[in-house]
């Protein structure tokens, strides 16, 4: 069989061609499922890992004891919903973290992630993917400055409104010299992860008093057999 | 093995990917930011080279000249998807930093550039040391040009080395000036231009140098006998 497919006549027969491109798509796939197969777990698992590697740099260790990556509720903000991670300690919730968005600079977006408490201060805040340029506006990476450390401790009434803008502004909140754009998109994602939280606040803490019940199961489970 | 030396000699400075065939500039010049970028993305790069300059010269007696072009895009391609996942789920450190640029290799023309000019007429292990030395090759220019970016642009060399290759290399990170303002156009990609250029014009003197030191060599003086 494989002799003959080797014969050069063979080879220039008209099915040759669709019968390798077929064969060779054929094995393509089943290797790539096969992989697929053999990384999906893993891959999953480091994402988990990552995810909460990130959610631990903006609500302090003090703040849960629950896993925080599986207590989750999707609220709808607008156009989109958002996945808030509960910190919940002894049962109750005392902080969320969520991503919040903002186009950056050339309009591409930003992505940040932010942890507030149960009064609406903000725990801190991280920017997690970016197209700032390198050098100028990538100052938000707290691996570059410690900017974005100075909204720890924020919240909606502080500063008053009026002061969440850059001091070009008329703000609180320094620029970087020569990327005004940038630091000024920060603060509005940061100022609108603070509104979402004060528009949402029942459901986020988890307030209605579903706190008894969700005791409960959790003794329930520990009593089951 | 006199062939293998002249295949390392072509992927490292004669045909080197970048110096001499101009090819895989895109990816070049995203990446090259710092020395350590460009190290990752030659590394994750050789690897493809190789093992897709193994498969196709494994084939290369099935795959006929009138769908040769389909049939190497969908096998560098499979690789590229295969070394994604692999470093993503076993060597997620990596992954974190290359991640952007794995799928970058695809259109890495080098690589199917490899394939239809070396490992589809050649055999499997000298396919394999081509796609080795022109993987190095390309590494080797991938760091000299991110290493004078980040000399420039941000006066420090290999940072962020430690991320890649683990703690071990952390002393490979130099800060050469510290309150270095920075010198942003080298680090935007008119940078990656610049620098280009100029390795190009300085691998051309060297060679149009050698060019003339080999011809009065070889052009001897009246006295001295051919013989010798």
């Amino acid at each position: 069989m494989i002799e003959r497919l080797l014969k050069p006549e063979t080879r220039q027969t008209l099915g040759y061609h669709p019968l390798l491109l077929g064969g060779v798509a054929l094995l393509v796939s089943l290797t790539i499922g096969v992989a697929d197969r053999l990384t999906r777990a893993d891959i999953a698992q480091r994402q988990l890992e990552d995810l909460q590697a990130t959610l631990q740099q903006v609500v302090p260790a003090s703040y849960y004891d629950n896993a925080l990556v599986r207590d989750t509720v999707t609220v709808g903000n607008g156009d989109r919903s958002v996945r808030v991670y509960r910190a919940r300690r002894g049962g109750q919730v005392r902080a969320v973290c969520y991503q919040v968005t903002a186009p950056g600079y050339g309009n591409t977006a930003m992505v940040l992630i932010i942890g507030v408490d149960r009064d609406g201060v903000l725990l801190g805040a991280r920017v997690i993917s970016h197209a700032e340029t390198p050098g100028l506006g990538d100052k938000i990476e707290l691996r570059k400055s410690d900017w974005i450390l100075g909204f720890n401790g924020r919240s909606l009434g502080d500063p008053p409104p009026a002061g969440w803008a850059v001091k070009k502004d008329g703000g609180i909140f320094d620029q970087f010299t020569g990327a005004t754009i940038t630091p000024r998109a920060v603060v509005k994602a940061v100022r609108g992860g603070l509104d979402f939280f004060a528009a949402h606040r029942a459901v986020l803490l988890d307030e209605p008093s579903t706190l008894s019940p969700a005791d409960g199961a959790v003794g329930m489970r520990g009593v089951g057999p | 093995m006199n062939d293998y030396r002249g295949i390392f000699a072509d992927g490292l400075w004669h045909n080197n990917v970048v110096l001499a065939q101009m090819l895989a500039l895109c990816p070049l010049m995203a990446v090259t930011t710092t020395a350590t970028n460009g190290l990752g993305m030659g590394l994750a790069t050789t690897g493809v080279l190789l093992a897709a300059n193994v498969v196709i010269a494994g084939l290369r007696r099935w795959i006929t000249q009138e769908v040769r072009i389909p049939v190497f895009v969908l096998l560098i391609a499979a690789l590229v998807t295969l070394a994604d996942m692999a470093i993503n789920a076993w060597l997620h450190e990596l992954y974190k930093v290359l991640g952007l640029f794995i799928p970058l290799i695809v259109v890495n023309c080098a690589v199917l550039g490899r394939a239809e000019s070396f490992a589809s007429r050649q055999p499997v292990r000298a396919a394999a040391v081509d796609g080795l030395a022109m993987g190095l090759g390309y590494t080797l220019a991938l760091i000299v040009i991110g290493g004078c970016r980040e000399l420039l642009g941000s006066a420090t060399l290999f940072a962020g080395a430690s991320l890649l290759l683990g703690q071990r290399f952390a002393f490979l990170e130099t800060t050469l000036i510290h309150d270095y303002q920075g010198f942003l156009l080298m680090l935007l990609p008119p940078g990656g231009f610049l620098v280009l250029g100029f390795l190009l014009a300085g691998k051309r003197v060297l060679e149009q140098r050698r060019r003339r030191v080999e011809r009065t060599a070889s052009a001897p003086g009246p006295m001295s006998s051919p013989a010798n």
